[in-house]
């Protein structure tokens, strides 16, 4: 393979990466608190570009105000299903909020058929997502750049929120021992709330820039993106910020390169992954940056 | 011939060593006390004899055998038992269940024929659940036989172990903190308890207590940890007299007294 | 009650249910017995997945995978050859599947075999790990094995599907399967080894150390789960008379997830109730999106109504049944004649004696 393919391909899995993390961060994050395998991120992933669809389309917004829209719905959509479907199970057994998440799963993405219809819809990008930009051979879409530049900002924001501010402490404390955090006055139920918001929002970044990407919607379309984007998040070691950036960025271009050096077996891209993620699981189960916990005996 | 021979045996976890060059040889028929201040590696030990850990450097021996890293289930088979410093029963279980799993592992009959209850499972089941009511008539738990085991008061639930441990049979017995959180009177009878049970099923018995009146009282031989290593060993007269011992125990040099 | 009486009962139990599923499979329409079929093809899938999860503890996701490998099975062994050779559009079946046939119990039974020896396969090394991250692992194997079937068009036709499977199907089947995977199990369950499993499931150093074998019973508890699973999938094949690898997507597993949930985890009486309920309210809900009047206002049909309401309702029972239907309780006819006497306390009292 020649060297301005191999740094087409770096590129583009450096861009579905990206994504993946921004996606993963709502898992790790909901799973280092409530540990719970929040199975309907992926519709809340789907949301979002459906909301920017329609804030264009029937409501006329412009892109960026449609944009910001489509963020804060998405936030507020995933602070609803914790308000109402998470938190009355609190103290109920965890196979129980599991099955609560399956349900909002269901729930939102048939609600979406109901509302938005099964027919796929194509967004129509405003210009500048449709630039091509050449580097010699090298084709990069401008949508790439989006990605990468976007991710990139938002995660840093989310870095130093969880590490430089009182509510950062706050949700590291829960997601260590929840009931002392309550002893210690820390606003449980608050930061549960905005936990969910912040990861909605960053799953919603997310939706939004795999819409350009990929510009046809469906009710669907959160499945399989939300399922990987989980498996980046225990890939990377489940609870933990970092990991779940990394691990997004590793499945994103393994996935891209297993496509490209081998062509032919490209209908097992997605069995790859999963093969990636029992390997990881059977060789460091805690995932690559996690801590390795025993049961004290 | 030594029924348990742990042979200079050494654990660390990362940098830290947990136990140093620990020896033990145990002959048929001997009631030995562990005892050391919290943290002092005798859990450690435990772990390392039942299969949960296994040793860093060096081996055990059990019966001429080397036992070092095989798996707790089997070396459950070979005649080992323990009970746990917390209590770990099966808590939905019930109580005479809690008992019948302890003979699990010399059932003979297959998996189909328990499934299908053929007549030679049927027998077996039946000298198990006969076998388990006779232990728990030993610790007067009979009436209790269908509660959950989670929900007997402590006292109760530490005897549960004890005789669930009994249940399979073992030669060896360890009892990690057996008197913990029992009144006097309780722990009185927990004595006369242990060396009953060391008469009637001929066992040999390794003891981690806190509680200096059960070691004292009934142990021959005497082993002190501190910090990972044994640092005394002897009869309870000379344990009590050892400096090494009083000073692990109090924090001082008691040199001058 | 004595030992004797029980049994009596349920021979006579066994007995009732037989004239039911005749009355049924005479007098019932295609329709609704398609329905009834589902959920007693529900029994065998959540009883068995309740062996693995609920008594056993190992949280795994892999059952749609196994229900794929006997569905597969099972259709290319009952379909006649030359309905293979005219279905393999993409590319022509292999050897030896072209020639394979047998009659419907035998691919049952091989469904459930290879889908045993799949479960062997995979838990070996998967089985080491521990609660989320087997489910995550095992969901991961189910996934495999639907792609796999995705590109082998050679044996499984592929995205397509293998359509025009006989429909051997019946109600004596699935109640039939449902039956005997029940009698398994609790056969199972109520036996040292199911004390074992259970052991495990309660405190997994404890039950090593009491001289449990951990890998051997949580393999042979994830293999007999897989076995029934498996058969299950034969059925489901049978019954639909068509598949494609996209029917056994991780949804497939959640469903079978939901069931067993809502029944009570380590509870058959509630995986079966909660098997009916399940499809019973699926089918009941669909006249919610054919569109219907309510006096002068005229609702159209709206498509995925009727799976938001069912998402719905499935939000409300988690919410006010948190431990599920029955809550971990078992139905016996001891705890029957118990109820009965509760009800009507006038009845003689010194019969309770033998209780």
């Amino acid at each position: 393979m020649s060297l301005h393919l191999v740094l087409q391909n770096l590129a583009n899995g450096l861009s579905l990466g990206s994504l993946y993390a921004l996606i993963a961060i709502g898992y790790t994050m909901v799973y280092g608190i409530l540990r719970l395998i929040n199975f309907a991120h992926g519709e809340i992933f789907m949301l979002a570009p459906y909301f920017l669809f329609y804030g264009v389309l029937i409501f006329h917004l412009p892109w960026w105000t449609s944009i910001i829209a489509a963020i804060a719905l998405t936030a507020v959509t995933g602070m609803l299903s914790e308000r109402i479907a998470y938190r009355p199970l609190r103290d109920a057994p965890r196979i129980s909020v599991l099955i609560s998440a399956i349900g909002v799963s269901f729930f939102l993405q048939n609600l979406a058929i109901v509302i938005f219809t099964g027919i796929p819809k194509s967004v129509h990008r405003p210009a500048f997502f449709k630039r091509l930009f050449q580097f010699g051979e090298i084709r990069i879409q401008s949508t790439l750049f989006a990605s990468v530049i976007v991710s990139t900002i938002f995660l840093t924001l989310l870095i130093y929120i969880v590490y430089k501010t009182k509510t950062g402490l706050a949700m590291r404390s829960i997601s260590t021992d929840i009931e002392t955090s309550r002893l210690m006055a820390v606003d449980v139920d608050k930061t549960i709330s905005i936990t969910f918001a912040i990861g909605s929002a960053l799953a919603a970044v997310g939706g939004i820039l795999w819409g350009l990407r990929f510009p046809q919607l469906f009710p669907l379309m959160g499945m399989m993106p939300g399922l990987k984007a989980f498996i980046a998040a225990v890939v990377g070691g489940i609870g933990n910020i970092p990991g779940a950036m990394l691990g997004g960025l590793l499945l994103g271009m393994s996935e891209i390169l297993f496509v490209a050096f081998l062509p032919a077996l490209s209908g097992y891209r997605d069995a790859f992954i999963f093969a990636i993620l029992i390997l990881i699981l059977l060789l460091k189960p805690d995932g690559i940056l996690g801590k390795n916990v025993q049961e004290k005996v | 011939m030594e029924l348990l021979n742990v042979d200079n045996i050494t654990m660390k976890f990362g940098g830290l060593t947990a136990v140093g060059n620990f020896k033990l040889k145990i002959v048929p028929g001997e009631l030995i006390g562990l005892i050391g201040p919290n943290g002092a590696g005798k859990t450690t030990v435990f772990n390392m004899i039942t299969g949960i850990y296994t040793p860093t450097i060096n081996k055990i021996y059990f019966q001429d055998r080397d036992i070092t890293g095989i798996k707790p289930d089997k070396i459950a088979k070979v005649g080992i038992a323990r009970t746990f410093q917390n209590i770990r029963l099966l808590e939905n279980l019930t109580v005479i269940d809690n008992v019948m799993i302890g003979f699990h592992l010399h059932l003979k009959s297959n998996l189909a024929s328990a499934i299908l209850k053929f007549p030679n499972y049927v027998r077996e089941e039946e000298s198990i659940y006969r076998k388990s009511m006779e232990l728990l008539e030993k610790v007067e738990l009979e009436k209790y036989e269908l509660e959950k085991a989670g929900s007997l008061p402590y006292g109760h639930q530490r005897k549960l172990e004890i005789i669930r441990a009994l249940a399979t049979g073992p030669k060896l017995l360890l009892l990690d903190e057996p008197a913990a959180g029992m009144n006097p009177q309780e722990t009185k009878d927990l004595m006369s308890f242990i060396q009953k049970i060391q008469n009637d099923f001929e066992l040999t018995i390794l003891l981690i207590e806190h509680d200096m009146k059960v070691v004292m009282g009934i142990c021959r031989r005497i082993l002190v940890m501190d910090y990972g290593i044994t640092i005394a060993e002897g009869n309870p007269a000379e344990i009590q007299n050892n400096p090494e011992v009083i000073k692990a125990y109090l924090g001082v040099d008691v040199n001058y007294a | 009650m004595k030992k004797q009486n029980e049994k009596i009962f349920t021979i006579l139990a066994l007995i009732v249910l037989g004239i039911l599923v005749y009355l049924a499979e005479s007098n019932l329409d295609p329709y609704k017995l398609r329905i009834l079929n589902l959920g007693a093809i529900y029994v065998t899938l959540g009883v068995s997945l309740n062996l693995i999860y609920g008594f056993t503890g190992q949280f795994s996701l892999g059952h749609a995978g196994f229900m794929a490998i006997g569905a597969y099975v099972t259709s290319l062994l009952v379909l006649p050859a030359y309905y293979k050779e005219m279905i393999f559009i993409l590319e022509p079946l292999v050897w030896p599947f072209t020639v394979m046939h047998t009659p419907f119990i035998i691919a049952l039974l091989l469904s459930g075999l290879f889908a045993a020896i799949a479960a062997l396969l995979i838990g070996l090394p998967v089985l080491r790990l521990k609660g989320d991250y087997l489910g995550i692992a095992t969901l991961g194997f189910a996934e495999i094995i639907r792609i796999i079937a995705n590109n082998i068009p050679q044996i499984t036709n592929g995205a397509l599907g293998i359509k025009g499977i006989p429909e051997f199907t019946n109600l004596w089947w699935t109640a039939g399967v449902a039956i005997v995977t029940i009698y398994i199990i609790k056969g199972l369950i109520h036996s040292s080894y199911g004390r074992a499993l259970m052991a495990i499931r309660e405190n997994e150093i404890a039950a090593e150390v009491i001289g449990v074998n951990l890998t051997y019973h949580k393999v042979m508890s994830f293999t007999i789960s897989a076995f029934f699973a498996g058969v299950a999938g034969g059925l489901f094949a049978c019954l639909l008379t068509t598949i494609d690898p996209k029917a056994f997507m991780f949804v497939m597993t959640f469903n079978i997830l939901i069931v067993v949930v809502l029944g009570g985890l380590g509870s058959i009486t509630g995986t079966v109730l909660a098997a009916f309920l399940f499809n019973f309210s699926l089918e009941y809900l669909r006249p919610i999106e054919a569109g219907f009047n309510i006096g002068p206002i005229i609702i159209p049909a709206i498509p995925g109504l009727r799976m938001v309401s069912f998402s719905a309702l499935l939000l409300i029972v988690i919410l006010y049944k948190q431990n599920g239907l029955m809550g971990g309780i078992e139905f016996s006819w001891k705890g029957l004649a118990r109820f009965i006497r509760k009800i009507f306390p006038n009845k003689k009292s010194s019969e309770g004696s033998s209780i």
